[in-house]
């Protein structure tokens, strides 16, 4: 922690105000997420935002640590579970909103839906809602960086069922043999839909696998946004020196059902003594006791809280408020 | 003007793509070895460096994804399979990520993406190794799929599929590699999207595409001779097709064949068929025949696979009975194989 500390502040003398400050931005980017999901939540059975919801809910740290210590010149891929990538990355409530509800004011003017989130201005390229398809696309992408020479990272984001596809592994080797500036991150929740892991993998560790490749290779179970902050912003410099793919296999418990906004204890393929027991460590909760531990007021966390509020209900209203697209762009965009 | 062959065609237009353009790079299984794609890739290794040509992984649908991250990042790159069947690997990437990608991006991404496929028919090669798949691909909104048929088309289109901003599926039949033509030097383009009149004609229209057109081009010769004549319609590209021009033809002749290199059954042929029916319905004097594949897989038995291919005879034939002529003799002709190569011209 102290090495990347020293690294952006120089001095040991602000190293409190530092830790202090990162901790506050990491806590601004978990409660923006989770704010926007709640709030989609809210409004869902309106039936105005008509587009599959695959709720980021309870992975908030990974997507917000990860982002982070990326910065904002590196680019993302994910999945169609993509809202906290999404809004760590680009922070854009008024683009996120707006193509939940398909209007016209998004940037992807309602082609896209939740699913299928993008945004190459700030670094956010593809989604995909066909599991472990963007991660060939990532290396392309830092196949490109590297060619070009620019010291981009490219972090692509999927979840433990993504390793079960051949295109995974066809992906990691050659990101390996190439040696390119890549970070893989493994959200694991254990589940593919509702499937288990011991139903679906013939080996114990995925980790254990891929550090036989020519990668560096890194696991942690935590829900601390500062821990995985940390440990990414030190695999990066890791990344660019050694000149490898990295490995980051991060677990994280799944609140809310595979797709949907309610929660699915009663389901039977999971416990909700399993979930009380993640809550417990919930990252956005953790986050706010570490601000108090800091020295930040209960005050001050509730302003900062109501000035991402106002935010996200600006952002709300205006896509509530938008026109849709007219019909005509229907065939826009297909053949250049 | 110099002659050179289809296959010189293509690697010339590759080379000058590549001097031209620095975010050029070729790719794909085997592009270096020292079998160079049937000599497609020739000297471009040596002349811009392994980051430029490289040889990958067996890995085809993760090398189609490759091909779209490093399109949207800058470059533009030019994927080469070896045959049309290895490509089928690639669905995915194709179908739902590469053809989508420039639609559900808001227009904010760009893939300018070539991606090259042999058809590798005959002889012997069977269900795996000959595939076409032109209407496949096709079929999916987001992709422009280009198959020359002479050697200035193959240079003029791939030099145009390179330059365009989407992605291309480039489909050539390696039939057709060993023709010669005067081909400018130059680099010039060929605009995708736009049909050709191979050979003009009055009495009857043949819409061919790839190989198809030789055969046809031996059929109206053969019926020539009996005073017939019949106008040739090359697509070139079938996404997006020229039907302007197909329409103009049949609306002159009155009747039409389709000729395609690829199955029947919800095909390209098919898809002429309903264009013609839409357009010419008033002046068709007979019904659009279709001629294409046997709706097998591929056999390899010589006596199969000549089965399983139309050439010129089935046209000559269903041109007879299309105008009601006698059948003529053809005995003492000598049609296209594996051995008795097409060398051109057209």
């Amino acid at each position: 922690m102290d090495r990347c500390l020293k690294m952006t502040t120089g001095q040991v003398s602000v190293k409190s105000n530092a830790v202090f400050e990162l901790n506050l931005e990491l806590y601004r980017k978990l409660y923006l997420i989770r704010r926007a999901e709640e709030k989609i939540q809210e409004h869902y059975s309106e039936d105005e935002m008509k587009t599959p919801m695959h709720m980021s809910m309870g992975a908030e740290a990974i997507s917000a640590g990860v982002c982070h210590a990326l910065g904002p010149e590196s680019q993302v891929l994910g999945t169609y579970r993509s809202h906290a990538l999404f809004l760590a990355k680009t922070g854009d409530t008024d683009d996120f909103f707006a193509e939940m509800y398909g209007k016209k004011t998004a940037s992807l003017k309602g082609k896209g839906g939740s699913m299928h989130l993008c945004s190459p201005d700030y670094g956010f390229m593809i989604t995909s809602a066909i599991v472990a398809s963007a991660i060939p696309v990532a290396v392309g992408c830092a196949f490109a960086n590297k060619q070009a020479d620019n010291d981009k990272i490219v972090a692509v984001f999927f979840g433990d069922g993504a390793v079960d596809e051949g295109v995974f592994w066809e992906s990691f080797n050659l990101a390996c043999l190439m040696r390119l500036p890549i970070l893989f991150v493994c959200e694991d929740n254990s589940l593919a839909v509702h499937t288990p892991k011991s139903m679906r993998h013939g080996y114990d560790s995925i980790t254990d696998v891929l550090s036989n490749f020519d990668c560096l290779v890194w696991q942690k179970k935590t829900t601390d946004v500062e821990v995985i902050y940390i440990e990414t912003h030190q695999l990066i410099e890791q990344i660019q020196a050694e000149q490898m793919p990295c490995f980051l296999h991060l677990h994280y418990y799944r609140y809310l059902e595979h797709v949907g906004i309610n929660q699915d204890f009663d389901a039977g393929y999971r416990s909700r003594d399993e979930f009380e027991e993640w809550y417990k460590v919930d990252p956005i909760r953790l986050q706010r006791t570490k601000l108090k531990g800091l020295g930040y007021s209960e005050q001050d966390i509730r302003r900062l809280e109501k000035g991402i509020e106002e935010q996200i209900n600006n952002s709300l209203t205006m896509a509530q408020n938008a026109p849709f697209v007219e019909s005509s762009e229907l065939y826009k965009g297909v053949l250049v | 003007m110099r002659q050179i062959t289809y296959c010189q065609a293509l690697n010339e237009a590759m080379t000058q793509e590549m001097e031209r353009d620095l975010s050029v790079f070729v790719y794909g299984i085997g592009v270096s070895d020292h079998k160079k794609v049937f000599g497609t890739t020739d000297g471009l290794l040596e002349r811009f460096g392994e980051e430029r040509c490289f040889d990958t992984p067996l890995s085809e649908d993760t090398m189609a994804g490759f091909g779209l991250g490093a399109a949207i990042n800058g470059m533009r790159p030019i994927h080469i399979h070896i045959r049309v069947d290895f490509l089928l690997l690639a669905m995915n990437q194709l179908a739902n990520m590469i053809s989508s990608c420039r639609y559900m991006s808001g227009e904010k991404l760009k893939a300018p993406l070539v991606i090259r496929a042999v058809i590798g028919r005959g002889w012997g090669q069977g269900s795996q190794h000959s595939k076409s798949m032109l209407s496949t691909f096709a079929h999916i909104p987001g992709l422009k799929v280009v198959l020359p048929t002479t050697p200035t088309d193959a240079k003029g289109l791939l030099i145009s599929a390179i330059r365009d901003d989407g992605p291309v599926i480039f489909i050539e039949h390696r039939w057709l590699y060993w023709q010669e033509q005067e081909v400018p030097q130059e680099p010039f383009t060929v605009p995708i999207g736009q049909a050709n009149i191979v050979r003009r004609g009055r009495d009857l229209t043949i819409v061919a595409t790839s190989w198809m057109n030789v055969e046809a081009m031996k059929a109206a010769e053969i019926l020539s001779r009996e005073g017939v004549e019949i106008e040739i319609v090359d697509p070139r590209t079938i996404s997006p097709l020229d039907d302007e021009l197909i329409a103009e033809s049949v609306n002159k002749t009155g009747h039409c064949i389709v000729a395609d290199n690829d199955w029947l059954h919800c095909g390209f042929s098919a898809e002429v068929a309903a264009v013609v029916s839409e357009k010419c319905f008033d002046r068709l004097k007979s019904p659009v025949c279709r001629i294409g594949f046997a709706p097998t897989p591929c056999p390899t038995a010589r006596h199969l696979e000549d089965e399983f291919y139309p050439n010129a005879k089935n046209i000559v034939r269903a041109i007879e009975k299309k105008l009601g002529l006698s059948e003529t003799d053809l005995s003492t002709e000598s049609f296209y194989s594996h051995t008795n190569r097409f060398k051109g011209p057209f």
